[in-house]
């Protein structure tokens, strides 16, 4: 039992952690009033820019014993934020500056960064020249996927609390770090402020586009390095389009989850990793049709929490009231 | 006199307008786009960018059969397009066409498979009823709860895309065709029961008329009946439409339900029509798309002719693009995301003008 639990437990959370890193950029966008369908999108781009910047590297080098571990980390990791924080000031520009419909633009980077993600990927299987549909990088994924030395000797505590790669306990970090920026200090309780009622906000002088502007772009590099996580660590360095599958969608239902806490989402996200691989652990047998039916399950305990959550009417659990409309001053 | 920043312009929003200059802004945008994207395509191809244009019209026009193709498809996305647009001008967040249709589909998929030997006219009569009923069971869940409890619609009919998705998937496997292949093969290609008689001597033409006729009823009923004028006035204030005494959830009830069920015909349309066979994939992201193809044709039926029209044009230009030069067929997405981008950004421009500040020194004068 306890072998089963020590083999479930450290797959829902490498499971989790790009639905943790998606579902923390999404919730400091929406505080902001930011609705952002894009993050699907945002993330393939982040993946796919993580995937090129290290074939560039790989391919730069005379030798691959010439590879240096510190940069093989620190170019595909530039590559994915820059990567993502384009995207983010697309979101921007489109719905701040140009108040166009957030659902909308969302939508719109989701089909353009999933296209661009299996473009570009379909694009460097062709250039490596391989006969196989994917793409390998494990030199790079190796660098990634360093973990303690001497962890898994510590027995079950260090199977289950420390033989993880960086961007796990980084992803913990960042979302215990957004959850304390947002609750405690002067500077959430502005980004709340304008999510909540911009009018107010902007009376108090707070600038409104330039707290959405920051909150969406910074979403955006977290969420972004969800992809990057996925492709480099989880995946072992292996690109295959439409791979990463609609953990996108489901990192925008956490958030709902976990009523727009990050804090809460660190546990929510592992759950939702462990309903996610659920479907391999529940004994079917041959049946391989009831299997499918498992992976509903995390869409339909978001919707059950969804309607809870409306039902009880708590004013802190509700999502920001100026989510998804867009801010005119001069518009009352 | 205290020194105060003046920012170098300003931005007033722009009253009524003629409707040739706002469509003469939207010409221009998407003008930009193709000449972005013909950018993109000869940085990619190393091709000269006439070639490409040329390439996007053979895409559509170069063959009889490719342009019933580009049809049928502009069809199927408008008909997507017309059932979230009467939910989207009660301004609420249908995005669950996806799924809505999918439902559709799986109902239609199942009186073909479960009554392979009755009588066609009966297959295709229980077909069309349980497709739609199930289309409009799938739009009416979000609709019950918003309506109730005033639960985020957006969220709700995007979560359950997924759950129709996974029930297509679950009974791909329980319908297997051949055993252990996970798919559900074309659906009685022997007895051909089910399958949508042709007319004019093509398979596509039925689909094509019903969807012209669907466009047209929703713009009488947008347009000249008192169910529109409901929708608009509980679209534009809700405290409104209360006031005047219109009973706001029976509204959205009756909407989502109308919703939903042209979305199941478009699943029907899809399974009896089209393509004879059920998949989690059969209805191809056009839930997504449909909502900017509504969006962008400002929720009216005859503009969506033209954007649901356009968006297929150039998807299957990108997608011939891509054949011909041997690149990936997501070129397609690509060129599609770079096109809405300059559509969406240009709405700005209609609706507010940028005027330059006079300068302060001026008027002192």
């Amino acid at each position: 039992m306890l072998e089963a639990i020590l083999s479930f437990l450290p797959r829902a959370i490498a499971q989790g952690i790009p639905l943790l890193y998606g579902s923390t950029g999404e919730i400091i966008t929406q505080k902001s009033g930011n609705m952002n369908l894009g993050i699907p999108g945002v993330m393939y781009v982040g993946g796919i820019c993580g995937v090129i910047g290290a074939f560039l590297y790989e391919q730069s080098l005379p030798s691959p014993e010439a590879l240096n571990p510190f940069l093989a980390v620190l170019i595909p990791t530039l590559f994915c934020l820059l990567s993502s924080l384009l995207m983010g000031l697309l979101f921007c520009f489109l719905t701040v500056t140009l108040r166009a419909n957030q659902n909308v633009t969302g939508l719109a980077m989701t089909t353009f960064g999933v296209g661009f993600g299996n473009f570009f990927g379909g694009s460097l299987i062709k250039l490596s020249g391989a006969d196989i549909p994917f793409l390998a990088l494990s030199a790079t994924s190796n660098c990634f996927k360093k973990t303690i030395p001497g962890a898994d000797q510590l027995g079950w505590f260090g199977k289950l609390f420390l033989n993880y790669s960086f961007l796990v306990y980084l992803a913990v970090a960042i979302a215990l770090i957004a959850s304390f920026v947002i609750k405690r200090t002067r500077t959430g309780l502005h980004l709340r402020a304008v999510g909540e009622n911009p009018n107010t906000a902007d009376a108090a002088g707070i600038n409104v586009n330039r707290h959405k502007y920051l909150a969406t772009c910074i979403g955006c590099m977290i969420a972004g390095l969800g992809g990057l996580y996925y492709v480099m660590d989880y995946a072992g360095g292996i690109w295959a389009n439409d791979a990463f599958g609609d953990r996108g969608w489901l990192a925008i239902a956490l958030v709902i989850f976990t009523v727009w806490r990050p804090n809460v989402g660190v546990l929510a996200s592992f759950l939702f990793g462990g309903l996610y691989i659920l479907h391999m652990y529940i004994p079917s047998g041959m049946n391989l049709a009831v299997k499918e039916l498992y992976k509903m399950i995390p869409y339909v305990v978001t919707i059950i929490v969804l309607i809870i959550s409306s039902l009880r009417n708590q004013r802190d659990k509700q999502p920001p009231q100026a989510l998804g409309l867009p801010y005119f001053r001069e518009e009352r | 006199m205290n020194k105060t920043k003046q920012p170098l312009f300003h931005i007033v929003k722009r009253g009524e307008m003629p409707w040739y200059f706002s469509w003469g802004i939207r010409a221009a945008a998407i003008v930009l786009a193709l000449i972005c994207c013909g950018l993109i395509s000869t940085l990619v191809t190393a091709e000269n960018p006439i070639q490409i244009f040329a390439t996007i019209f053979d895409g559509s026009f170069g063959s009889s059969r490719k342009f019933m193709v580009l049809l049928q498809n502009t069809a199927m996305l408008l008909c997507i397009a017309l059932a979230l647009t009467p939910a989207f001008k009660m301004r609420f967040w249908n995005l669950g066409g996806e799924g809505q249709a999918l439902a559709g589909a799986l109902a239609a998929a199942a009186c073909m498979i479960l009554m392979k030997d009755q009588p066609n006219v009966v297959v295709i009569l229980c077909m069309v009823v349980t497709s739609i009923l199930a289309g409009a069971l799938w739009g009416l869940a979000p609709a019950y709860f918003k309506a109730k409890f005033g639960t985020s619609e957006t969220l709700f009919t995007l979560m359950m895309n997924y759950v129709a998705t996974q029930l297509v998937a679950y009974f791909s496997v329980v319908w297997e065709n051949p055993k252990g292949s996970g798919n559900i093969g074309v659906i009685n290609p022997k007895s051909m029961v089910g399958w949508f008689p042709e007319i004019f001597g093509n398979k596509y033409a039925l689909n094509i008329v019903i969807v012209a006729l669907v466009a047209i009823g929703m713009y009488i009923y947008l347009n000249y009946s008192k169910h529109g004028y409901e929708i608009a006035v509980v679209g534009e204030s809700e405290r409104t439409a209360r006031y005047v005494g219109i009973k706001v959830e029976k509204i959205i009830l009756r909407t989502m339900l109308i919703s939903g069920a042209i979305c199941g015909l478009a699943g029907l349309l899809l399974v009896g029509g089209t393509n004879h066979t059920l998949n989690a994939a059969i209805v191809d992201g056009r839930g997504f798309t449909a909502v900017m193809v509504s969006w962008l044709g400002k929720f009216n039926p005859i503009w969506m002719v033209l954007t649901s029209f356009l968006l297929v044009f150039l998807g299957r230009g990108a997608g011939e693009i891509a054949t011909d030069f041997g690149l990936n067929s997501s070129f397609g997405d690509i060129l599609t995301g770079v096109i809405l981008f300059f559509i969406i950004g240009c709405e700005f421009f209609i609706n507010y003008k940028i005027s330059l500040t006079k300068s302060s020194k001026k008027e002192e004068k």
